[in-house]
């Protein structure tokens, strides 16, 4: 490591530091401000509440009927997972595993619903999908939600399937296994860790995706997101406090995803992994 | 490179072994699932989307793009989205550059990037309403520069430009840093050592040695940090004034198609947002071109 001791540089380390400093203090402020609000009484001028109570918590729960959002995320979420990881795997299997012609067009293919606006494509596949009554219901959410993560599933699984070595399934082969087998007892465990860290940052990414679901949901297959999104919107209807409450039990849906799913990846890995599939 | 005698070996073979030759056979099928899912899910509604865009409820096929390049209500959208995106872009991007040099020599980044993570997985809708009780004019951040003295009455940070602004750097500074990160730490620490050896100052090593071999990098950040901030449109809706100067082109495309009800104005205006955003990306990668192309690691050859 080179070590300059100049004061110009001893200067601009400081303001370097000075800038991370000052976007985490915000940053912080404005997830703690969330938090605080959701617990007050009344917050009206002061530096902190006048006093803190948790029943903001039952009245969003009650209110919004957050059982019925939350059941409904999850299961949307999840379904998005499994489906995703069944498509995004075996695509990822034949990417890695053979070299065809047009190769580099199925990877533009997948690499394209990852570069472009949601809303772009999101708008007409609404339409496509109002067409064919599939609008706010279940399904419908699913589908839309599918294409941001099926190439996600993909993008992250082609370097961890291209590390295991070929010779170990043409071993399995030579000792008589099936393709079953095969998949099941040879590649499904070596695989595990970047699985599992494909599968939770899609959770993850699922649970926080607005744009899509927004434009497909109803009333009765919003998820938390989304409600979060019309609450604020229509602010003034319910408490302050009471949104925020809400906001809460989002992050915190949110955040126990990422905090599993950060024991597999590093956070460099969310952004820049998916991103740039072509160095691999 | 196939060679004649090759060549007539594999004229020979049934149909199934020449396709296995050049790649595709049970295992390439395994492709398929996936790639249909995209089609009728990705490509095939775009193209739709181009199809109903040109079908409009009145008029010649073209009704739909003169209505919108007509009304300045409606193209006067795209200068505000580029208005908020390329700023907040360039801001994000020199912000990130100067961060990532200093983190890329930590020996424990992990709790600073996982803190910087959050914003880009909790998404825009929390840092929307977070943001509206930090900058409002009760919230903290008023607070702090009154007591400082640095100013006299409470500034106006929400329902603006400015809010969406802040909303666009809290969450798109993290991504643009962790992707730049990605690059930096993938040039090898020993192309800057020698430099120093040879006697190069600190800004001297930036210009002339790692600036040329991140601009691929750099170029690609810029694409990927200007899509998110061209597709904003919660914290547009929710932190700044929807009907006015953040009328962003993601909300007039929202409106045509959920709100009139006019699915073809809706489409016609999300194919402006996509070649709008095309254009700016592929300016961004021709200037790319102009620079220096090659390996960033310090291997010989």
């Amino acid at each position: 490591m080179i070590r300059d001791r100049s004061i110009g540089s001893r200067l601009w380390r400081f303001a370097v530091w000075a800038i991370v400093g000052l976007f985490l203090l915000n940053l912080l402020g404005v997830i703690a401000s969330v938090i605080v609000n959701s617990f007050a009484t009344r917050w009206l001028g002061t530096w902190l509440p006048a006093g803190f109570t948790a029943n903001w918590y039952a009245d969003a729960w009650k209110g919004f009927q957050l059982q019925d959002v939350v059941l409904v995320t999850f299961e949307i979420a999840f379904t998005v997972v499994v489906i995703s990881a069944l498509l995004g795997v075996t695509t990822a299997y034949a990417l890695a595993r053979r070299d065809f012609p047009g190769k580099r067009m199925v990877i533009l293919v997948f690499l394209l619903p990852l570069l472009v606006p949601p809303l772009t494509y999101g708008i007409p596949l609404a339409t496509l999908l109002y067409q064919l009554g599939l609008g706010s219901t279940f399904w419908g959410v699913v589908l839309v939600n599918l294409v941001p993560s099926v190439p996600f599933v993909v993008l992250v699984m082609i370097p961890f399937i291209e590390q295991i070595d070929p010779r170990i399934e043409a071993a399995a082969r030579v000792f008589g296994a099936s393709t079953t087998s095969l998949f099941a007892r040879i590649l499904f465990p070596l695989l595990i860790p970047g699985l599992l860290a494909a599968l939770l940052l899609v959770l993850v990414r699922t649970l926080a995706m607005f744009e899509l679901t927004f434009l497909v949901a109803g009333p009765s297959t919003q998820t938390l997101v989304v409600a979060l999104y019309y609450s604020v919107f229509a602010s003034g209807v319910r408490a302050g406090q009471s949104i925020d409450a809400m906001a809460v039990i989002y992050m915190i849906t949110t955040l126990v995803w990422l905090v599993l799913a950060l024991q597999f990846v590093s956070p460099t890995q969310i952004v820049a992994r998916a991103k740039q599939p072509s160095q691999h | 490179m196939t060679s004649l005698s090759h060549a007539g070996v594999v004229g020979r073979l049934s149909l199934r072994r020449r396709l296995a030759v050049a790649g595709i056979d049970g295992t390439t099928l395994l492709l398929l699932p996936g790639l249909i899912v995209i089609f009728a899910l990705f490509v095939y509604p775009f193209l739709f989307g181009l199809y109903d865009s040109l079908v409009p409820k009145e008029g010649a096929w073209y009704a739909n793009y003169q209505k919108f390049f007509s009304d300045p209500f409606e193209y006067n959208t795209i200068w505000a989205t580029l208005w908020l995106a390329v700023p907040v872009t360039i801001v994000n991007l020199l912000l990130a550059i100067p961060v990532a040099f200093r983190v890329r020599l930590m020996r424990r980044q992990r709790l600073l990037t996982t803190i910087l993570v959050l914003p880009v997985t909790l998404g825009t809708v929390l840092v929307a309403e977070g943001l509206l009780n930090f900058l409002g004019p009760q919230g903290w951040f008023n607070r702090v520069l009154l007591t400082a003295h640095m100013i006299h009455a409470p500034l106006r940070l929400t329902n603006n430009y400015w809010g969406v602004f802040a909303s666009l750097v809290i969450t798109g500074f993290p991504f643009s840093f962790l992707l730049t990160l990605s690059y930096v730490t993938g040039i090898d620490p020993a192309i800057e050592q020698s430099a120093a050896t040879l006697g190069a100052k600190a800004w001297q090593r930036f210009v002339r040695i790692f600036l040329p071999l991140l601009v691929p990098g750099l170029a690609v950040t810029f694409c990927l940090s200007f899509v998110q901030a061209f597709s904003v449109f919660p914290s547009a809706v929710l932190l700044g004034a929807p009907a006015g100067p953040t009328r962003v082109i993601s909300i007039a495309a929202y409106h045509a198609a959920f709100e009139q009800y006019d699915h073809s104005m809706g489409a016609a205006i999300a194919m402006i947002m996509a070649a709008v955003q095309l254009v700016v990306v592929a300016v961004v990668l021709g200037l790319r071109q102009l620079f220096y192309r090659g390996s960033a690691s310090g291997t010989k050859g």
